[in-house]
């Protein structure tokens, strides 16, 4: 391949470009892999409430303590913060960098605004003595829900971080790249959310 | 909305060279609208199954649940991640559904050795009687 170019471009080492495209594919398909892998960490935990999940040792069940409407709002924080992501990577597509970051710093409210609200229902539990060592059962919910909002911590720290790249350097392909795999993380935690209020939250209160 | 086709085209070769690495990864905004559209409507009926307590029967409430929670995620790969057979050549996908057979192993393979160990191995203590599901 290399060489057909070569020629055909004379002293021009034209090459290089072909050379350059294959890292670009390459970044999105590890970072996937790096995100099959967190789903496995995801699942051993699905895995652990659903068999702890039901041991509540004389203490509160998901009945007694999950507060389904604020789960409810919760869950609409990460689905806006999931389509705000979504209308940043349109603006970063027609190359339009202040819009881009306003609409990343709508992202990273939203996702403020989930944390807030999770922060707020794990202090309350555990005012109400449903602390992690309560059971079996809080346990591996807060082992679970607890991971997952660190992984939104994280990427909310990698938000701004990458808000302040864009601001000074612009929507280089580097910045791209980031912004891309970081839409995948934003997404990728939203995919398993759905699985967090669907079996740990509806399923729980449902008994 | 979608100039994407057109905007690299007039770039010089650098930024072509990237528009053409982005083909696949990026979405519309009517497939974001669509995604989101289907998203709320798929979050909210499961909510509200399970608060209003639309069906007498707990089973199929679970599983119109867990139905919904799949449908779901399915939406957001196709829609948020772009998740097609054809991006990377294929090679995400072989990674997701390798993943999904693991997944699968996982959590079926653990509550089913569990449950089995639950139910014939462990000696019961009236108190632990009581706290049975």
């Amino acid at each position: 391949m290399a060489h057909d170019i070569q020629t055909q471009a004379g002293e021009k080492p034209v090459f290089y470009l072909t050379e350059d495209h294959h890292p670009e594919g390459s970044t999105n398909l590890g970072f996937w892999l790096y995100l099959m892998s967190d789903c496995l960490i995801f699942a051993v935990l699905f895995a652990t409430h659903g068999v702890l999940g039901r041991n509540y040792a004389a203490g509160p069940s998901p009945a007694d303590l999950f507060d389904l409407p604020l789960v409810a709002i919760n869950t609409a924080m990460l689905l806006f913060s999931s389509i705000t992501y979504g209308f940043a990577m349109l603006q970063m597509e027609r190359n339009a960098k202040a819009e881009t970051l306003f609409w990343l710093a709508i992202t990273g409210l939203f996702g403020l605004a989930f944390l807030g609200l999770e922060l707020y229902e794990f202090a309350h539990l555990i005012n109400e003595g449903a602390g992690p060592t309560r059971s079996a059962f809080l346990s591996s919910f807060f082992t679970l829900v607890g991971t997952h909002g660190l992984h939104v911590t994280f990427g909310i720290v990698w938000l701004v971080t990458l808000m302040v790249q864009v601001s000074r350097r612009g929507l280089i392909p580097e910045n791209r790249r980031r912004l891309m795999c970081l839409s995948m993380f934003w997404h990728f935690l939203d995919v398993i959310w759905i699985g967090v209020f669907s079996f740990v939250y509806l399923m729980g209160v449902l008994g | 909305m979608n100039s994407h086709p057109h905007a690299p085209a007039h770039e010089d070769a650098a930024n072509t060279h990237h528009g053409h690495g982005h083909e696949a990864g990026h979405g519309s905004l009517k497939g974001y609208m669509i995604g989101f559209g289907l998203s709320v409507i798929l979050t909210a009926v499961p909510f509200i199954l399970v608060m209003a307590g639309t069906f007498d029967s707990k089973l199929l409430t679970a599983f119109l649940v867990m139905a919904l929670a799949v449908a779901q995620i399915i939406v957001h790969m196709v829609y948020f991640l772009h998740m097609s057979p054809r991006s990377e050549g294929g090679w995400t996908m072989m990674a997701l559904i390798f993943t999904l057979v693991i997944v699968g192993i996982t959590l079926a393979g653990s509550l089913w050795v569990m449950h089995h160990l639950n139910t014939n191995m462990m000696p019961m203590s009236p108190e632990m009687m009581k706290n049975m599901p």
